[in-house]
């Protein structure tokens, strides 16, 4: 555990000394979900309706800048064959190390989120339901995205391969949390999609470190 | 019998073994399909609301079966290769994966073609239809994950990880029918109130199981041959590969 909590707080500090790291993925947030209603007539209704697709997709694809990087810095200079090394398991500062880089990029998109559902046009209801559905996605999507990061460490030449393996595993995360933002924005019972969400994240939460701990140690071999 | 699969577990065994066992699979294939196909096309009678255009399930549903099969064998070859790393079993994952690929494309393009008279599009955003076009991108994933590694030791094993995760995709694909309201029809063969109660017409069903018989052979086939290519290719300076492609 106490290894676990060094790997959470190196990964802390290392962003406060560069805040470049989670500031970016929240500027291209903002300039992507602003790109949308840009692109369509101006007060057209449309836009309340795609607002929970763009404000997920949005979120999706940038929690995901940061995530190709996650563990190949620790390749370079060496940590990651420390932490594998480690009596501590694998695993276990896996998941540490996930949990920091959550905290740091998909915390400020969370936190974002209902400023651009307002943006957007969306319910007050609705903007509340939209924050929780994203508190309850991104670690999910942080998860997929580590463990993919774990698969791509090793490859020569994986180019743009880690969004087209992450995505795919994304779909139901997106299919439930536009759902609970849509079944609120009609008034109906949104709670059926929260859970599911949750189940998505108890899932990944406990299961993806290890596959991630497996593909790291396969990239080392 | 053990000391036999342990021995079909070396490159070289296999390769012979391969090499007697695919003409056969070929062959029924062969055999099978031709029957299955001409039963489906010219025997079995137009359905009576669809017409002829009903008869694409025979190439359809074997399709679309396959391209879940062919992604459950992945994993589970991935899980041997990672537990006991067989060698053997990291050849699979890799060399199934596209043949997997061209079944679900297969399948979602037969679909469409047969959507657009029937349901009035080529493709409407349904559960069914959705988590075979991830199924699709989840093979891809994996083909390219292979082709971004230099080592293909390290590539196969990467992909295996990969297939273990994804295939919780494949039970919503299957049940996708079951558990939402879908476009897409329900199972009509493998199911118990099926077996009970036949929901088509027999002398329809007959083609159909053959055509699934050929399929699957052909895709054990494919596989096999498959599977010796890369073989080959990674024991390609070992002196019974070089024999082998000598003789």
């Amino acid at each position: 555990m106490n290894a676990a909590w060094a790997v959470f707080r190196r990964e802390l500090l290392l962003a406060a000394r560069r805040p470049a790291e989670w500031i970016q993925p929240l500027v291209f947030y903002a300039i992507v979900a602003v790109l949308f209603p840009l692109g369509v007539e101006a007060h057209d209704p449309a836009l309340k309706v795609f607002a929970p697709a763009v404000i997920w997709v949005g979120a999706l694809l940038a929690a995901l800048l940061g995530v190709e990087r996650m563990f190949r810095g620790d390749l370079d200079d060496g940590t990651l064959e420390q932490l594998l090394l480690a009596e501590a398991p694998t695993a276990l500062l896996v998941a540490a190390k996930l949990a920091a880089h959550w905290l740091l990029t998909a915390v400020p998109l969370v936190v974002a989120a209902p400023l651009l559902g307002v943006a957007l046009g969306l319910e007050p209801l609705a903007v509340k339901v939209l924050t929780l559905s994203l508190l309850l996605g991104t670690p999910t999507l942080m998860f997929t995205g580590g463990f993919a990061a774990a698969l791509t460490v090793g490859a020569q030449r994986a180019g743009m391969l880690l969004p087209i393996l992450v995505l795919p595993l994304m779909t139901p995360a997106v299919i439930f949390g536009g759902g609970a933002v849509r079944a609120a924005n009609a008034g109906l019972p949104f709670d059926a999609p929260l859970y599911f969400l949750a189940a998505l994240l108890a899932l990944s939460v406990t299961l993806l470190p290890f596959a991630a701990a497996g593909a790291l140690r396969n990239a080392l071999e | 019998m053990w000391t036999w699969f342990h021995q079909l577990a070396s490159p070289p065994t296999f390769y012979r073994f391969a090499e007697v066992l695919a003409p056969w699979l070929f062959g029924t294939s062969v055999m099978l399909l031709a029957v299955g196909l001409y039963g489906g096309l010219y025997v079995a009678p137009p359905d009576y609301q669809q017409g002829d255009a009903f008869r694409i399930i025979y190439v359809h549903v074997p399709a679309a079966a396959l391209s879940l099969s062919v992604y459950t064998i992945m994993a589970v070859a991935g899980a041997i290769a990672l537990i006991w790393r067989m060698k053997l079993a990291e050849v699979a994952v890799v060399a199934a994966a596209p043949v997997g690929a061209s079944f679900t494309a297969l399948a979602l393009v037969t679909g469409m073609l047969w959507g657009k008279p029937m349901w009035g599009a080529y493709w409407v955003w349904d559960a069914r239809l959705t988590s075979e076009l991830v199924l699709l991108f989840l093979y891809v994933g994996v083909i390219g994950l292979n082709q971004s590694y230099a080592d293909p030791r390290a590539g196969a094993r990467a992909c295996a990880w990969l297939a273990l995760v994804g295939v919780v995709n494949v039970p919503i694909v299957h049940y996708s029918v079951t558990w939402w309201n879908s476009l897409h029809q329900g199972s009509t063969i493998l199911s118990a109130e099926g077996m009970r109660n036949p929901k088509i017409s027999g002398d329809m069903l007959w083609p159909l199981l053959l055509c699934l018989a050929g399929f699957y052979l052909f895709f054990g086939g494919v596989l096999l041959r498959r599977m010796q290519n890369e073989v080959l290719w990674r024991e390609r300076n070992a002196r019974w590969a070089q024999q082998a492609v000598a003789a």
